[in-house]
């Protein structure tokens, strides 16, 4: 397999790097060719179908395994914290009567499993509480800022692969000159340099002094809430709204923090990049293409790169799940109203029902990338059929 | 000197001493042609030493106020300038440097024992043990770290201590992982047979024989997820979780510098460039390490 063991520096604040190795390139379990010797065609059909079925199934235990696993650490988050969840509702000032009352209606006087099934059942209904800070039930809070930071991420990744791809092979094919250090050296930064920090400087040099783009916040001050917001992202609902001033003043607040992000997503992706494409590189038909004559620039672009499309797939998923992450820093720099900017703010008001709120859907939806980019591994590289 | 070297090197050394002086001999000299982990080993060293010595390094004290000379631009008495109170940010970076090797020690001697363990258990058994284990571990790995860790703290209360658990917690399942797949490369081979027809204990099994060749593996990863547990501690104190005021932890000194980014840029920028340097030189070294201990992938790099 290709690079099983490119081991990036993991536990970056962005990337879950490790899971790359283990979602993808460890030996598929799943017995290959198992039925050979006996099966008629037919029998190999359906055999091959009750696999798939198998396999289908599997992978639904498997995220639902999943879920149930980061809904159990949710929960024990919200039981270990030392603040009693019910004086945080009813206040200190409340009688034994008052209290004793809040804490029955809140579940809380049943034994522990029975609280986790009733929490499992309010969350799988969309009831993830309502929010001390905002007043608002957390799930309307969520679905308000989720938008931004999906607007944020998106932009982000869409720079991290149109640059990193094309660095990464090019490092790869230039491999051992100034060329490969320098992009080497850029990849390392992006393990190296706090996301905030690289928010921060950005706005100091980009905002402040140069004025070429936008400063904190999704639009100028008098641009807000011009826009009926129709999908939340605001990109969109000014070219519904036809409001081409709102759209540029949007992307020129856009811009920078999606670069930030997109630097991180830059220096995984053309490192991992790099690595695929020395493999390629380095196999025989590469030479016989050369041998015979083929371009260079056709032998890399195509003969090479043609095969690494599968895995990287694969990680720009994983960048893309590890950007969503990621913009928990970056919104906090940019005031950015995207769900890593209520995440923190909820943090700080010690708002607990709102942060397993951000938390889960974070992680939901982490492990929802995590899982479809391995799916797309197994589905689109023939071998892993 | 010659004679040393000799010894070093033998090729059948008479005692376990010499054979893993002359295994670390071999590995030092081989970082040593790497002129990039010479830079990380470097990096490192004057992190330790800098943290040691802070007390005689510092020309100002990490909390000392200073109000007649607050917000000061970069100059020959104040390196790196100061801060809004007048303290001196050189001399604060200084001694964060205490606070950022301990994170970072401290996470690293509770997660990576922690994850050997498990995972080497994992290995060892099988069976439903390796399932139950590894499902644990899976789960928390398709997490995302930087959530997770957040919702710990906020849970646990801020403070260094609460990060530092924070942090292991989530660390420690890619551990696991990596002792896991070592200790089946080896759990069926004539060595491992011959103990345990000697009959000693899986837990002599595994402390004995199978932990320390998990070892090497471990300190390439360990090495190289030092720069996000950095990053992560940074973080941490950056949003007001981790180290509080007045400690001179880098992330918070960011933080605090946030409010004057616009004009008074050295406040924010120069602890920064400390993680950064700390960070690339986990970094450097820790690629060299892999070069030298796992040359299977070195050609790679």
């Amino acid at each position: 397999m290709t690079a099983a063991g490119e081991r990036s520096p993991g536990g970056s604040v962005l990337f879950l790097k490790e899971d790359f190795e283990r979602v993808s390139f460890e030996p598929q379990t799943e017995p290959v060719g198992a039925s050979g010797a006996t099966g008629t065609a037919s029998a190999l059909g359906r055999r091959r179908v009750l696999r798939g079925i198998g396999g289908v199934a599997g992978f639904l235990v498997t995220i639902a395994l999943t879920f149930l696993g980061l809904l159990a650490i949710t929960f024990f988050i919200g039981r270990v914290i030392p603040i009693d969840p019910v004086l945080a509702v009813v206040g200190d000032r409340a009688t034994a009567e008052v209290y004793d009352a809040a804490r029955v209606a809140m579940g809380l006087d049943q034994p522990l499993p029975v609280q986790f099934l009733n929490y499992v059942g309010d969350v799988l209904t969309g009831d993830l509480g309502r929010s001390v800070s905002t007043g608002r039930p957390v799930i309307e809070d969520l679905s308000r800022v989720f938008p931004a930071t999906l607007e944020m991420a998106t932009l982000g990744i869409l720079i991290g692969v149109a640059l990193g791809v094309p660095l990464g092979v090019t490092a790869a094919s230039r491999q051992g000159s100034w060329t490969d250090q320098v992009i080497r050296v850029v990849g390392l930064l992006g393990y190296s340099v706090p996301a905030f920090w690289l928010g921060l400087v950005g706005l100091a040099i980009f905002y402040a002094r140069l004025r070429w783009v936008g400063g904190p916040g999704r639009l100028d001050i008098f641009y807000d809430g011009l826009v009926p917001p129709v999908t939340g992202v605001i990109l969109i609902d000014s070219l519904i709204a036809g409001d081409i001033d709102i759209f540029w003043n949007a992307v020129t607040h856009l811009v920078l923090p999606a670069s930030v992000l997109g630097f991180f997503s830059l220096a995984y992706i053309a490192r991992m990049t790099r690595s695929f494409m020395l493999d390629q590189l380095s196999q025989e038909y590469v030479t016989t293409a050369r041998v015979k004559g083929v371009p260079e620039r056709v032998v890399v672009w195509r003969h090479a790169f043609n095969p690494i499309r599968v895995p990287l797939i694969t990680v720009i998923g994983l960048s893309y799940a590890g950007l969503l992450e990621g913009s928990v820093m970056i919104e906090t720099v940019f005031s950015w109203p995207g769900i890593g900017n209520y995440l923190t703010t909820a943090l700080l008001n010690a708002d607990m029902n709102a942060v397993l709120g951000a938390t889960l859907v974070i992680g939901a939806v982490f492990i929802f990338i995590n899982k479809i980019s391995d799916v797309l591994y197994r589905v689109l590289d023939p071998r892993a059929r | 000197m010659a004679s040393t070297r000799d010894w070093l090197l033998d090729d059948s050394p008479a005692s376990r001493l010499q054979a893993s002086l002359g295994r670390f001999y071999r590995i030092t000299m081989a970082l040593l042609r790497n002129p990039l982990s010479v830079l990380g080993g470097l990096i490192i060293l004057v992190l330790i030493v800098t943290a040691i010595g802070a007390p005689w390094i510092a020309p100002y004290s990490a909390t000392g106020q200073d109000l007649a000379n607050r917000l000061m631009p970069p100059s020959a008495a104040h390196w790196m300038g100061t801060d809004e109170l007048g303290r001196d940010i050189f001399s604060r970076v200084i001694w964060g440097s205490q606070i950022t090797l301990t994170i970072v020690l401290l996470v690293a001697l509770i997660a990576a024992p922690l994850g050997l363990f498990i995972g080497a258990i994992s290995g060892y058994f099988g069976g439903w043990v390796d399932r139950v284990l590894m499902g644990i571990t899976d789960i928390f790995l398709s997490m995302p770290k930087l959530i997770l860790a957040l919702a710990f703290v906020a849970a646990l209360g801020p403070g260094i201590n609460n990060a530092i658990i924070a942090i292991a917690i989530t660390t420690w399942p890619a551990y696991a992982r990596i002792a896991r797949a070592e200790t089946l490369t080896f759990r069926n081979s004539e060595f491992i047979s011959a103990v345990q027809l000697q009959g000693a204990s899986p837990l002599r099994v595994i402390v004995r024989h199978i932990l320390p060749l998990c070892t090497s593996s471990m300190i390439i990863r360990v090495t190289l997820d030092m720069a996000g547990i950095i990053l992560t501690a940074a973080g941490l104190g950056f949003i007001g979780l981790g180290a509080q005021p007045p400690l001179p932890e880098w992330g918070a000194m960011i933080s605090r510098g946030r409010t004057f980014i616009l004009d008074q840029w050295w406040v924010a920028t120069m602890p920064g460039f400390a993680i950064i340097l700390v960070s690339l030189g986990f970094c450097f070294l820790g690629d060299g390490l892999r070069d030298v201990l796992d040359p299977k992938q070195a050609d790679k790099h």
